[in-house]
């Protein structure tokens, strides 16, 4: 088994979170929440991998000859990711209004919400 | 029959609910779209109340698709799942029937959000799929985010929308790695599945990390310190009418998720003991922390989101007994507080929608006219505090009982009388104008000056925002004086915490086993405890509005102001925070199980 795919996956989680807490500008704060997601499709998929397997696609007739990679980890990726644009997208909306009510967006000079 | 077809009916109406709203808001009045959107509410409820009866004392297990469990997601419904949904039904048509008044705008975004939310809800408290869980979970969440923000031309309801995105889309993709890892080492992704997978094998380091992983999305989502930071501004910013949904549903199935996956899934393959020391110790800070800063505030909103996160401490310790009493004895107080903090989350906003302003101190007095909001806001705090008859009472009272040690139940009577007393000394103050406003304030807190309003400053209180308090307020009566609701939860409990019979429902759908949960009711301790706590409350709230507490004051004041200083309103503070929660929840959970 190789390891390196794992250690993407949970270095890019890591990297991400690193980058929300380090930001100084929220849109790089949401981008920054992506690639920690990005690390969730890259684990999810060397799940499913295997080596010289096809794709999981079997048509009317023409069953693949020997194994397929595992379409379970590929159905919750595609998920992950419907999920990954929403999120996204209303978290950058949120942070259009951010610039416009504020001024500003970074997040050491937002200070209306303490204690 | 075959009661299989209503599980997912319940999840399904609430959805459809909202695609209706939408299509319909384009071409029709307002009040028609107030109209649909509260019937598909009602017709959850409705939906909801059949399954707890079809339910009973067993589960409903419904193969969708009629998939095998082993490869297709199922659905369960037990007893507190089943309570959890049709909770989170009511409030939803209680805070529709709240709104019908309260926004200007003619927009149904709010009607069609809140059916969405309340589909997460209910899927979430019925999903048997570890999968689905996250994705009703992220449902929720979406959904969730946006009603914060709803207010989008106010700065701080941006701000705080923003950072509980964030921070909990952040909590939702560590759970997705956790279940990531438990798909590789098994191969399933269902509750049961994945339980019988993991039993006998033991727990090693990967299946640890992978429960470390799972639950700390679901500890984020139920606002356990150190993941708690985003409740507060989420709470002070979101309208009240939400919020009311926030604290009492929401928050509390975040705790559901948690329990839930441990005892299905990690129950055979973690020592119960570490799991119980790790959550008791992780509520008790929750509940003391909660506490201290609701006490500490002046923003009535986020006062009460402080106690929302007190109270989840105290659910959490309850539940960490991982006996079925209990978990009975936090279902009540749950179901109480419920009742009780979206009372006072609805009388808040009728503050806010008479004048303009959610801050304690600037309200001082000026909350004299308004009725029977006043008497109804003392009496909502007294019940925070644990007063018989009420469901939070009869809660506390079945929870102290269940956690046995001496030192446990000090901590529900002094939290639960702290966070009474703050809602008391606020009602106090605003209401009958009692003691002289305090003058000094710390800049790292926030005031309630700044609040938008909401509502359009009505002259009389209408109806529809004072019908709702008083449904939930005698809701929360009727949890602590109808026997059957405490027995049905009893039985809930036991089924809850009974990992054996959920894998044998789902594998092979047998009936539960019928050995009735010995009842649980109130005793003469259980008043008694309910009663010291409201007469702590009392004592605490009139100290506090006529500011008599001299050199203790002095003395809390530094580390009152680092608490203060500590929840910053920074995002990635938020985030630094959960990483270091991982961190300390790994260290509790993994390194006993090394060698």
């Amino acid at each position: 088994m190789n390891m390196f795919p794992y250690l993407v996956g949970g270095w890019l989680l890591l990297v991400g979170c690193l980058g929300v807490v380090r930001s100084r500008d929220l849109v790089h704060t949401v981008v920054c929440v992506s690639v920690a997601q990005s690390g969730t499709y890259v684990l999810l998929v060397a799940v499913g991998y295997q080596s010289g397997a096809a794709a999981p696609v079997q048509g009317e007739g023409t069953p693949v000859p020997g194994p397929v990679v595992d379409p379970v980890v590929q159905a919750l990726t595609l998920t992950d990711i419907v999920v990954s644009a929403t999120v996204t997208a209303l978290l950058l909306g949120l942070v259009i209004q951010i610039a416009k009510l504020h001024g500003t967006v970074d997040p050491d000079r937002l200070n209306d919400l303490r204690g | 029959m075959d009661p299989s077809w209503l599980p997912p009916t319940v999840i399904a109406i609430p959805l459809i609910g909202a695609c209706l709203v939408l299509a319909l808001a384009q071409h029709t009045p307002r009040l028609v779209v107030d109209v649909a959107a509260l019937v598909t509410a009602l017709f959850t409820v409705a939906g909801g109340a059949v399954l707890l009866v079809v339910v009973g004392a067993g589960r409903v297990v419904t193969r969708v698709g009629g998939w095998t469990p082993q490869i297709g997601i199922v659905l369960v419904a037990d007893p507190i799942g089943t309570a959890l949904a049709l909770l989170a039904a009511i409030l939803t048509a209680c805070a529709l029937l709240y709104t019908w008044r309260y926004f200007d705008s003619a927009e149904a975004h709010v009607h069609v959000l809140l059916l969405l939310f309340l589909a997460g809800m209910v899927g979430f408290a019925l999903t048997a799929d570890l999968f689905d869980l996250f994705v009703f979970f992220e449902l929720m969440g979406a959904a969730a985010y946006a009603l914060t923000g709803h207010k989008i031309e106010e700065p701080q309801a941006v701000h705080g929308g923003f950072a509980f995105g964030v921070v909990n889309s952040l909590g939702a993709y560590f759970s997705l790695t956790g279940i990531a890892l438990l798909y590789a080492r098994t191969g399933r992704l269902g509750l049961a599945p994945l339980g019988a997978a993991l039993t006998g094998r033991g727990a090693d380091v990967l299946v640890l990390a992978a429960m470390v992983l799972v639950l700390t999305g679901l500890l984020v989502k139920a606002a356990i310190v150190p993941f708690h930071f985003w409740l507060a501004d989420a709470h002070a910013v979101a309208p009240s009418p939400v919020c009311a949904l926030f604290s009492g549903v929401m928050a509390p199935l975040g705790l559901y998720g948690v329990v839930r996956v441990y005892v299905t899934v990690f129950g055979a393959a973690v020592p119960a003991v570490v799991a119980h020391r790790t959550l008791v110790g992780l509520g008790v800070v929750t509940a003391g922390l909660g506490a201290v800063m609701c006490l500490a505030q002046r923003h009535l909103k986020r006062m009460l989101a402080y106690s929302t996160i007190a109270h989840l401490g105290l659910f959490l310790v309850g539940m960490a007994t991982l006996s079925g009493q209990g978990m009975a004895g936090s279902m009540v107080y749950l179901l109480g507080h419920a009742g009780v903090k979206g009372a006072l989350f609805l009388l808040v906003g009728l503050l806010l929608a008479r004048h303009g302003n959610v801050d304690e101190v600037g309200l001082h007095g000026r909350g004299r006219a308004d009725g029977v909001a006043r008497w109804l806001f003392v009496l909502a705090a007294l019940a925070l505090a644990g007063l018989p008859p009420f469901g939070t009472g009869l809660g506390k009272a079945i929870s102290e009982e269940a956690a046995e040690r001496w030192w446990l139940v000090g901590i529900f009577v002094l939290v639960s009388a702290a966070t009474g007393g703050a809602a008391l000394r606020a009602g106090l103050r605003v209401h009958f104008g009692l003691g002289k406003p305090p003058t000094d304030a710390d800049p790292d807190t926030t005031s309630g000056e700044d609040e938008a309003q909401e509502g359009r400053f009505p002259a009389r209180i209408p109806m529809t925002m004072v019908v709702p308090v008083v449904v939930l307020l005698v809701g929360a009566v009727a949890i602590g004086v109808v026997p059957a609701v405490a027995d049905r939860l009893a039985e809930g409990g036991r089924l809850f915490v009974d990992q054996a019979g959920y894998l044998e429902a789902v594998t092979h759908g047998a009936a539960a086993t019928q050995t009735p949960a010995p009842a649980r009711w109130w005793t003469l301790s259980g008043v008694a405890l309910g009663v010291l706590s409201t007469a702590l409350a009392v004592t605490l709230a009139l100290l506090a509005v006529h500011g008599r507490f001299g050199w203790l004051g002095r003395l809390l004041d530094t580390p009152l102001r680092t608490l203060h200083r500590a929840h910053s309103g920074h995002v990635g503070d938020y985030v630094a925070w959960l990483l270091g929660g991982v961190a300390v929840l790994s260290g509790l959970l993994i390194l006993p199980a090394l060698p």
